[in-house]
């Protein structure tokens, strides 16, 4: 009896701890909302963090989407060979690309390097008592540190998905049209002919804002609420990834769900 | 010592009670103290006796859960945000490690609340900037990033910053930890005289004894979240209030145990304690 009081008394504990860790997660998010327009009206901020989180993700996101439009490439031509339509291999390479893999893997890219780093610099400058010396200077943490990286992760995400995709389709038309030999006319013509601007190029671009907004927030709250300790910092930044990474598959899911029913 | 007008307080506390949650432990109980323009003044006490909570107070980054800390009579637990910061731009504070920005130079850490609070043209906060960084005698490290420089180089660094816009109060968190003799006597006189410069008011949370009786104005010992001495720095050298000669002398025997509460040795020996 005892021992059943006591798993039900860590489970209640623990589930009253994720719903006020969540609570206080949602007033974060509207307190850096709240700041934002300062951030905005001090430009140069947000855009030296669209430089550290988009910029410098480039090489990453830009060598990934190569690979997996070779991919895409290879494993597409393999099966539509199988029904005679491997003239539709950039169809399904663009489609795949715009409508799920370019926003869901560079977003996932984005919280392993970007996402990480934003919680990392944040969760050690509260551990070195920057963020409360800013604080005692009058200047808001939020404003000055939070909101900045916030708007710069979520704008970098829907240019880094854009990359990704381009680069993806790139890399099906080397593999498709170079390497085996599929009609190029084919190749890009169909894919014009096929990918609608509205239902698969707009909805990639909501998704891929979805999941910069979603990242971006998971990273900065993760650092700015993360013990001020080394292993404090450490788990912040390995919850940014893991939270990150669970967030987009459920987003996408719940997205895909809405944009795409076959209509 | 002091140049100000030392009879208006600056800083006043009025029977603060303080705990960190609903529930817990009182930090601080009952404290009254007050500090003037022109004084320098030591809060000194053993680890976890609540000296820092008391400055965080001072600062406004904690609110007393009954009494009143008042900043140049503004009552803090009544000040709104906007009010506080307008309030806070003319503190300065002085954290143990100097918690300088390390993504930015030394220049521009001093030039951050000038850039922050001013719109004075670049030119003239480049010399702002150098004359701060003169006055703690390091004008010639204004290029160099924080990872560059010493535990005592930073720390002047932080000083500079701190007084970067003339503030009336300034707060000081453990100044002399982990210095070196040298910097440990530079920075104790540049706090001496900073203050007396900007005709201002400090508080200095220590364990440096000898060093703060040296400089400062008045001294209050705070001992389990309460004032238990105070008095000039002659009064404490003279006092005879046990705790204040433990903690003057460094004393292992006092008011104060050196053992973290345990059962005694003897029944761990015989088997009685676990």
């Amino acid at each position: 009896m005892n021992v059943l009081l006591k798993i039900l008394r860590t489970m209640g504990a623990a589930t009253v701890n994720g719903v006020w860790r969540l609570g206080f997660a949602a007033r974060f998010f509207l307190a850096v909302l709240r700041y934002s327009g300062q951030s905005f009206l001090r430009l140069p901020l947000t855009i030296r963090e669209l430089f550290f989180s988009g910029v410098l993700s480039l090489l990453i996101i830009l060598v990934s989407g190569l690979f997996v439009g070779l991919v895409l490439g290879l494993q597409g031509y393999d099966i539509l060979q199988r029904f005679g339509s491997s003239d539709a291999l950039g169809i399904m390479v663009a489609l795949s690309l715009l409508r799920e893999l370019g926003p869901v893997i560079a977003a996932i890219l984005f919280a392993s390097r970007a996402g990480s780093a934003i919680t990392a610099e944040i969760g050690l400058m509260k551990t070195t008592e920057q963020l409360e010396a800013m604080d005692m200077m009058a200047v808001n943490p939020l404003a000055r540190v939070v909101a900045p990286r916030f708007w710069g992760g979520v704008i970098s995400m829907p240019l880094l998905a854009a990359m990704f995709s381009a680069m993806g389709i790139f890399g099906g038309w080397l593999i498709g049209v170079v390497v085996i030999g599929v009609d190029d006319g084919a190749f890009w013509s169909q894919m014009r002919a096929a990918v609608r601007f509205e239902h698969d190029v707009l909805n990639g671009i909501i998704k891929s804002f979805v999941f910069g907004v979603t990242v971006s927030w998971i990273a900065v709250f993760e650092g700015y609420d993360c013990h001020p300790t080394a292993e404090g910092v450490s788990r912040a930044i390995t919850r940014t990834v893991v939270y990150s990474a669970l967030a987009i598959l459920a987003l996408d899911f719940v997205l895909t769900s809405f944009m795409f029913r076959g209509i | 010592m002091s140049l100000g007008n030392t009879n208006n307080p600056i800083v006043r506390l009025e029977a603060v009670h303080f705990a960190y949650g609903e529930g817990e432990r009182e930090i601080l109980r009952g404290i009254d103290l007050s500090v003037r323009r022109g004084q320098v003044v030591a809060i000194m006490g053993g680890s976890g006796s609540g000296k820092t909570t008391l400055l965080r107070l001072i600062g406004g980054q904690l609110r007393a859960h009954s009494g009143r800390v008042l900043v140049e009579e503004q009552d803090l637990g009544q000040l709104s945000t906007k009010a506080l910061y307008a309030l806070r731009r003319r503190m300065g504070m002085l954290f143990q490690f100097g918690a300088l920005f390390t993504d930015m130079s030394v220049f521009d850490n001093v030039a951050f609340p000038l850039r922050e609070h001013t719109d004075l043209p670049a030119e003239l906060v480049h010399d702002l900037v150098l004359m701060k960084l003169q006055a703690v005698g390091l004008r010639g490290a204004h290029s160099l990033m924080p990872s560059e420089l010493s535990g005592g180089m930073a720390r002047r660094v932080a000083l500079a910053r701190a007084v970067a816009l003339d503030p009336m109060l300034m707060l000081y968190d453990e100044p002399f930890a982990g210095l070196d003799p040298i910097s440990l006597g530079i920075t104790g006189q540049l706090i001496r005289r900073l203050n007396d410069a900007l005709g201002a008011a400090s508080v200095m949370v220590t364990h440096d004894v000898q060093v703060s009786l040296d400089l400062v104005d008045y001294v209050y010992f705070v001992s389990n979240g309460m004032i238990v001495a105070k008095g000039t720095p002659s009064e404490i050298r003279a006092s005879e209030d046990p705790f204040v000669r433990q903690f003057v002398h460094g004393e292992s025997d006092g008011p104060v145990p050196f053992h973290y509460p345990a059962p005694p040795l003897a029944s761990l020996l015989d088997g009685t304690s676990a």
